[in-house]
């Protein structure tokens, strides 16, 4: 690939879906780039880029940009922010509202880890009232891997305690995938949190974590006033510990990092 | 294992481990990991050479590999709390063992959290918090 080749496909990247993509850094872009250009018969990246530069091949561009959405992510991530989020937030929630349900939305939820550590929390010890989980990422291939639910043991290592391990998942040859008693729990959804947010309706729960820092200053105030949007009056957003929400109208919790709680009044406009 | 030792920084050692693992690729290995959390590391090739330590010195940790030569992790474990003051020590399985029933086991047995091995300097990092000796 020549710096060019960068420089473009980061520009597709930064039009399509918002993504903060530093054409200097040829080896993440190559490395995120490597397995579409094999896995869609190229030859090389460089082919790969060459064709979705000179022919409208929307499959193909949208692989590409999928390809280099960041998929960081690990059970019970921060873990106090779940153990907040279960013990005062989701209850406090419930009691408020009269039919008791209380919706939850990962979004930018990559391979899942996050929407099923709450799912996990909710067969531990059910919140009162109704918990409905809702979760989306931007990449149909890691919606497919989140929705089978299968992790190495690195992945359940990481954030996830042994107890919580044996109860929640099933061995699966060399891994492990969560038991489809929790799995089916979980709503799953492309979205492209740069498109209009309004048709999912208003969540209790909106967490977007380690997602806003990735994209460009445009996109990050625009998904950001997207998301506010969707958070129902004294709901709450949450997203990564040093992330802070840049719409009017929400207070930072003080006992943890990253968690903001909608003051009062009517949702915003998105 | 000597509490008077310093780590990198200076600072005496507070918590200290005994690491129990047939393998000298793995103590290294692990030493390496828990010196960098300040930990105070000694290093046991077996299960009764483990026991002899405890008894000289009751550690705060015990990293114990399952499966080894002459006395197995779970052994281990049900001798250790017999001994006097053998019930303080948390206990951290680390094995290949990744079967979930082996795992429940030894959670059953009274260990505090278990990793599979081959782990990182983060999955310790957590499996450490986990169990409450971070």
């Amino acid at each position: 690939m020549t710096p060019e080749d960068h420089a473009f496909m980061a520009g597709v990247c930064a039009e399509r879906a918002g993504l903060a993509i530093d054409p200097a850094k040829a080896y993440l872009i190559e490395s995120r780039l490597g397995p579409v250009a094999r896995r869609e018969g190229f030859g090389s990246i460089a082919e790969l880029v060459e064709v979705v530069r000179s022919r409208p091949d929307e499959r193909l561009t949208t692989a590409c940009v999928e390809a280099m959405a960041p998929s960081e992510t690990r059970f019970f991530r921060d873990r106090a922010v779940f153990e907040h989020l279960w013990r005062e937030v989701v209850p406090d929630l419930a009691r408020r509202r009269p039919d008791g349900v209380v919706r939850i939305w990962s979004a930018g939820c990559a391979a899942g880890q996050e929407i099923y550590s709450l799912a996990m929390l909710q067969a531990e010890s059910p919140a009162p009232g109704k918990v409905e989980l809702f979760a989306s990422d931007l990449s149909e291939r890691l919606l497919d891997r989140a929705r089978l639910g299968v992790y190495t043991s690195f992945e359940v290592q990481r954030g996830l305690a042994a107890r919580q391990l044996v109860r929640h998942f099933e061995n699966r040859d060399e891994h492990f995938q969560v038991a489809k008693r929790v799995r089916q729990d979980v709503r799953w959804r492309r979205v492209n949190l740069l498109d209009d947010l309004a048709p999912m309706g208003a969540f209790d729960v909106v967490l977007c974590r380690y997602v806003l820092g990735g994209l460009t200053p445009a996109a990050r105030a625009s998904v950001s006033a997207k998301l506010a949007g969707v958070v129902a009056a004294d709901g709450v957003l949450v997203l990564g510990e040093d992330e802070t929400v840049a719409a009017d109208g929400f207070a930072a919790l003080a006992d943890v990092g990253g968690v903001f709680r909608r003051k009062g009044g009517a949702r915003a406009a998105a | 294992m000597t509490r008077d030792k310093r780590t990198r920084d200076g600072e005496a050692f507070v918590k200290t481990c005994l690491v129990v693992d047939d393998s000298r690729v793995v103590r290294k290995v692990a030493r390496r990991l828990l010196e960098d959390r300040d930990f105070a590391v000694a290093e046991a090739a077996d299960g009764m050479e483990g026991l002899a330590w405890c008894r000289a010195m009751m550690p705060d940790l015990v990293l114990l590999e399952a499966s080894m030569p002459l006395m197995s992790g779970l052994e281990f474990l049900r001798r250790l709390r017999l001994e006097p003051g053998g019930r303080a020590p948390k206990v951290i399985f680390c094995s290949t063992e990744a079967n979930l029933d082996r795992i429940r086991e030894a959670l059953d047995a009274g260990a505090a959290e278990y990793i599979i091995k081959p782990f990182d300097g983060d999955i310790v990092a957590d499996k450490l918090a986990l169990a409450g000796v971070a």
